[in-house]
């Protein structure tokens, strides 16, 4: 296969079955989790309690105080990467033409030496958060396959990007290829393992903020 | 695999909701809850990590509740739950959670662990994995009404006592009365002046109370071992004298894991809401303050500081109260770092208190507590639950440690502006 051969299949059929996968898997995943479904809470909640899913849900994007300090260097990567891979994947201007392409709305780009500058900062986040998963006691202890696999889903993306815009390593075509196709193994295993928090984080929060709101508390 | 391990894998199954299903789904294995946990930070062991401590459960949910769970089940990729397992996650499951829920604040994707480790013990519980302290605790509740065996007479006699001793009758009984106050074991044992204290603040306030001969404690061990049929029969007890007794209020005791079982689990236990406001013993405090009820002269100047028991304030919502009481008594009240709803727990709430099994490392996850209220150069500790006093008071003598426990209600019952008669006779 050719270069352009292979492009061609990541931007066509490739993205098409990627996308398949994931809005598939992501439904099912919905499904085996609102399905369980919750028994009434028969005590009697405190005035406001109403809010308190919401707030948390909000809240917890901020650094949480006291928990923020102690873990400051967890904290900092994180915030570092979710930056990173916010603005790169997203104001990215070759990303928005794609976005435009697949659901129709587009928005104005960041400058490229900003996108560098972010992709940059994401790819050093991730793998110093590769090494301290690896030396931490406690995230090494946690750690499965599962987690370093997620790992390497999520970098593979931002690193051949990278390289990709720099016309580094390989000739372009072949990059950009294996660039949309990593970000495409990214999209289809996305709803099967822990990467789906970017969306039941704000379920799991919603219900953490309900629980502690009923009693009077802001979580 | 055994009967009783299919047992409590089938409540498991049956506890299992979308709530606990989004927590197990959204971890992503930071491992901030364990910065969270007294029991990691004084040990520095990671297996007492708190997302750790709930594998087994959270290992059913993903061979049972997830599609490639089950295909991995079913190809044999996946290690099945067996007694081995549940044996070997006991103690973390138990001796080391007091549910004090602080990892639950702590977690940035929102995960609720402690609303986990509570439905994790109940499995734990009937798979017959519960330390044995938990068991007798549990066996003494149904047996004679109390998980420390305060009988009926035992709890009279005290009664009669703090009458005596705080020169107020204690209405007993007293169909019709607005409040029914019921304690938990630990104040009837260890610190009964808690009934006296009340006795004359009510007096004073003017307030129709009673206490029930037949259901006068909320200590609920059924809950802190996970049996819910133990813990409903508990409850009931209570739900019975007051709807007899035809009470407008209960009054939760300090203790916060029998307030919590009363106030938020009990309703839920029995299938229905109660007839009847259940408070907590600060609450309605506080609400006598603002009313304009309790009268208290002068202030203590002795620095203190204030111990927030976990499921008064984090798992209760009763922050502000015991600040606004503390400061209408006290002059030098100190807060200490991280106090209100982050404060850290004594170590041995949720039932890690009753279960010897923990000792060794209930003293270790103590420091925490210690070096909180040194930093504050406060010699006298207060706090609201007599489970916590307990425990805070088995730690100093442990260590050697000097520190003067008191508790809020007593303090403020201290200050209590004596009724006009009293004045006039000290006068005389």
């Amino acid at each position: 296969m050719d270069a352009m051969t292979f492009l061609l299949w990541t931007r066509g059929p490739g993205l098409q079955i990627a996308l398949a996968l994931f809005l598939l898997g992501f439904v099912l995943r919905l499904f085996e989790l609102f399905s369980l479904g919750r028994p009434p809470d028969l005590a009697v909640p405190r005035p406001g309690y109403r809010r308190g899913g919401w707030r948390t849900l909000a809240a917890r994007s901020l650094p949480a105080g006291t928990f923020a300090r102690q873990a400051y260097v967890t904290y900092g990567l994180s915030y570092l990467f979710h930056f990173g891979l916010f603005f790169s994947l997203l104001f990215f201007a070759p990303h928005i033409l794609l976005f435009r392409e697949i659901i129709g709305i587009s928005w104005p780009a960041l400058p490229n030496a900003w996108i560098n500058a972010w992709a940059l900062l994401a790819i050093a986040a991730l793998l110093l958060m590769l090494v301290q998963r690896l030396i931490h006691p406690v995230k090494r202890l946690l750690s499965t396959t599962h987690d370093y696999f997620a790992w390497a889903l999520t970098f593979a993306p931002l690193l051949t990007g990278y390289l990709a815009f720099q016309h580094a390593l390989l000739p372009y075509t072949w990059m950009l290829g294996i660039h949309i196709l990593s970000a495409e193994l990214l999209l289809a295993c996305l709803p099967f393992t822990k990467l789906i928090h970017f969306a039941t984080l704000f379920v799991a929060r919603w219900y953490n903020g309900d629980i502690a709101g009923r009693k009077g508390v802001a979580s | 695999m055994s009967a009783s391990l299919e047992r409590g894998l089938n409540l498991w199954r049956e506890v299992l909701d979308t709530p606990s299903a989004s927590f197990f789904m959204s971890c992503v294995h930071c491992g901030l809850c364990a910065d969270a946990c007294l029991f990691y930070t004084e040990t520095g062991d990671p297996q007492y990590t708190p997302i750790r401590k709930l594998e087994p459960f959270r290992r059913l949910w993903r061979q049972e509740y997830t599609l490639l769970g089950k295909l991995a089940a079913k190809l044999g990729l996946s290690r099945p739950l067996t007694d081995e397992t549940l044996a070997e996650w006991s103690p973390l499951i138990y001796d080391s959670c007091t549910l004090c829920g602080r990892c639950s604040l702590a977690c940035p994707v929102g995960n609720d662990l402690a609303y986990l480790i509570r439905k994790a013990r109940e499995g734990m519980a009937v798979a017959g994995h519960a330390p044995q302290g938990l068991i007798d605790a549990t066996r003494r509740t149904i047996e004679s009404g109390s998980p420390m065996g305060v009988r009926p007479a035992a709890f009279m006699t005290q009664v009669r006592k703090q009458s005596e001793a705080s020169g107020v009758s204690i209405p007993v009984d007293q169909t019709g009365a607005d409040y029914l106050v019921i304690m938990s074991s630990m104040e009837i044992i260890g610190f009964p002046e808690y009934l006296g204290a009340l006795a004359r603040i009510f007096r004073q306030a003017g307030i129709s109370w009673t206490v029930s001969s037949e259901a006068y404690e909320a200590t609920n061990s059924g809950i802190q071992i996970g049996v819910s049929d133990l813990a409903r029969e508990i409850v009931m007890r209570i739900v019975n004298a007051a709807e007899k007794l035809q009470v407008k209020t209960v009054i939760g005791p300090e203790c916060g894991h029998a307030f919590t079982a009363l106030r938020w689990e009990g309703p839920n236990l029995i299938g229905r809401p109660y007839p009847f406001a259940v408070v907590h013993v600060l609450e309605l405090l506080d609400q006598l303050r603002t009313d304009g009820k309790l009268h208290t002269t002068g202030q203590d100047d002795t620095p203190l500081t204030f111990h927030d028991p976990c499921q008064i304030v984090r798992r209760g919502g009763v922050v502000d109260p015991p600040r606004r009481l503390l400061n209408q008594v006290a002059s030098d009240f100190r807060e200490m770092e991280d106090a209100g709803v982050a404060n850290w727990c004594c170590g041995g709430g949720g039932g890690v208190g009753a279960n010897s099994r923990a000792d060794a490392l209930r003293f270790t996850a103590f420091k925490r507590k210690k070096s909180q209220w040194d930093a504050t150069g406060a010699r006298t500790l207060v706090t609201a639950c007599a489970n916590c006093r307990n425990i805070i008071e088995e730690g100093l003598e442990h260590y050697h440690l000097d520190l003067q426990v008191i508790g809020l209600t007593e303090l403020v019952a201290s200050r209590l502006t004596p009724p006009a008669n009293e004045t006039e006779t000290a006068a005389s």
